[in-house]
């Protein structure tokens, strides 16, 4: 029982992070109309600057600060001078341009900082708080559903109820239509990418400290999780990567405590293959795919 | 029928521009020309519809006005200046459009349809909304303000796609076939609305298969086969002129629902 309540608190706080990832992909891939495969690349970058500002400065705010607009400046650049770039008539050359932008990106981080783990520590105890014997989160992992709360709620008012989020909502769904309207469609694309890598670097920075620490791989694994979370949701659902990360998270948490580690990705393949086979386009999908 | 008066029904007796001046426009792709010399007038508060035959040039004139396609010769002035080329331009000019297909987004509600392009013109997001729901309650669609737009049937979703037009207050409306697919209640209180949106100054110009409509609602109409304009008058006029008989090939324009040559699109 106490070992219960432990793996399934714990699986919320890495199911958060899950579903903060899985929410940046859905971000990026109403923009682009693809998954973007250098996500977890292009979101580890900004943690190596969040790292550096905050050893720098002292302070983990500053980093924190730094990987989000770092991870937005970084998802400009990208959409606008490279994938811009390239036919978007098919997914392939997107595709590759991604894989080669992740060897880029990861050889870079290595060049510039080593291949090594670097331990990073967290701003808040990760020893479990015991509430009558039983432990459950720790002040960290209760950091860690606060601030993953706060950003999605945030991020579910700028799309809902603002008007750059209807415009964004438009342009993702009916580009040629919204540019008869007089939206400015580019410039939503831009920002969807701004949005989703600074979400994507939010998420890896929280996940780095409960991990092996910052490695230019640190946020791989997240990727593979938080993307059959995005896909199980229903890849253009916000609600659905929200609701399939915290299951995604908790299936982990529960199969590591209770098998083991290296037995929890065969879960959560086995999760995602039931879906798929019950419902293809995932669990919260739109009724109808997009129109052109 | 319709209520034309003598000013409506000759806009070059107008002191101020037209709303809507097309002259000379010459349209071509590659070797076929879509459009040769096409020149007519819309005046404030003027109803004109453009019929003929599918392929006569018809969307084609919408996307010139528009912008979409480079004419070859000839020049589209809105409210005595040369048309913007830019869909925000053209916004800003008051001129707005329904699409044909509706391209309604699906997904979003009935009231964020109809908000969308007031967010490109800037407007505040309360004074927006408050316009939003106005126009969607003299079309007859409060009640469906928070329903998806593709949940609806219809000749809903084509009245939303209408709310959408009118909702930046256009100086000039072009209509895509706005009867298409509707029941003859429904074009009713389609003729109805176009009256209303041109007794408030608007200036429209329709595309239109349906001939019971383009004659009850029209002050003008213009005619156009191979890109020609081929008639241009009161409906009255245009019904008795022989070359329109003869471009319908021989079937009364005055016999029923639709021109004789066309199909739905
Ligand atoms: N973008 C285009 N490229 C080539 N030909 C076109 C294009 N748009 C229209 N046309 C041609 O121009 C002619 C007029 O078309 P259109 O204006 O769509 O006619 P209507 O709307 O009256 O049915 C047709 O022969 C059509 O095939
Ligand atoms: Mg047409």
């Amino acid at each position: 029982m106490e070992r219960l309540v432990f793996l399934l608190s714990t699986g919320l706080a890495r199911g958060a992070v899950l579903a903060l990832f899985a929410l940046s992909l859905v971000i990026v891939y109403r923009a682009a109309r693809a998954v973007n495969f250098a996500q977890a690349a292009m979101a580890i970058v900004p943690v190596y600057v969040a790292f550096a500002v905050t050893a720098a400065s002292g302070s983990y705010w500053f980093g924190l600060a730094s990987a989000l607009v770092v991870g937005a400046l970084l998802g400009a650049v990208v959409e606008r001078w490279l994938l811009r770039l390239v036919p978007q008539d098919n997914p392939l050359p997107g595709i590759i341009v991604a894989i080669g932008l992740v060897m880029v990106l990861q050889a870079g981080l290595a060049i510039a900082f080593g291949p090594d783990h670097r331990p990073v520590h967290a701003p808040f105890s990760q020893r479990p708080f015991e509430i009558a014997g039983v432990g459950v989160l720790s002040p960290y992992d209760l950091f860690v559903l606060v601030v993953a709360a706060v950003v999605m709620g945030a991020l579910a008012i700028l799309f809902n109820r603002t008007t750059i989020g209807l415009q964004l909502r438009a342009a993702a769904f009916a580009p040629e239509t919204s540019r008869l309207l007089g939206v400015r469609v580019p410039r939503m694309v831009t920002l969807g990418w701004m949005l989703s890598i600074a979400t994507a670097a939010l998420a890896a920075l929280l996940l780095v400290p409960t991990g092996l620490g910052l490695d230019p791989h640190a946020a791989d694994v997240l990727f593979v999780n938080a993307f059959a979370a995005a896909v199980i949701g229903g890849l253009d659902s916000p609600v659905g990567a929200l609701v399939a990360g915290l299951v995604v998270g908790v299936l982990a948490s529960l199969v590591t405590g209770y098998a083991s580690a290296a037995t929890a990705p065969l879960a959560v393949l086995a999760l995602l293959t039931v879906v798929l086979l019950v419902r293809p386009h995932g669990l919260f999908a739109a009724r109808e795919a997009r129109t052109a | 029928m319709t209520t034309t008066t003598s000013e409506t029904a000759s806009s070059n007796t107008a002191d101020s521009p037209p709303r809507l001046e097309v002259s000379g426009l010459t349209v071509t792709f590659g070797g076929l020309t879509a459009l040769d010399d096409v020149s007519f007038t819309v005046a404030d508060g003027e109803i004109v519809a453009l019929i003929g035959p599918n392929g006569a040039g018809k969307t084609t004139v919408f996307n010139a006005v528009c912008g979409l396609v480079r004419t070859r010769r000839g020049e589209v002035r809105v409210g005595g200046v040369p048309a913007p080329s830019s869909t925000t331009g053209l916004l800003g000019a008051g001129v707005s459009r329904t699409l044909q297909g509706l391209g309604l987004f699906e997904h979003l509600t009935v009231l964020e349809n109809v908000l969308v392009p007031l967010t490109s013109v800037g407007a505040s997001t309360s004074t927006s909304v408050d316009t939003a729901q106005e126009v969607l309650g003299a079309l007859g669609l409060s009640a469906l303000a928070a329903v998806p737009a593709g949940t609806l049937p219809y000749p809903e979703r084509k009245r939303v796609a209408l709310a959408r037009a009118l909702v930046t207050r256009p100086r000039l409306l072009l209509l895509d076939e706005p009867a298409g697919g509707l029941g003859a209640t429904d074009i009713d209180q389609l003729a109805q609305t176009v009256r209303t949106v041109s007794d408030g100054g608007c200036a429209v110009l329709l595309v239109e298969h349906h001939v019971d409509f383009v004659m009850d609602v029209a002050d003008r109409v213009v005619v156009l086969d191979f890109g020609h304009v081929i008639a241009c008058g009161t409906p009255d006029e245009v019904r008795r002129d022989p070359a329109v008989e003869e471009a319908y090939l021989g079937v009364p324009v005055s016999a029923g629902g639709a021109l004789g040559r066309e199909e739905r699109s």
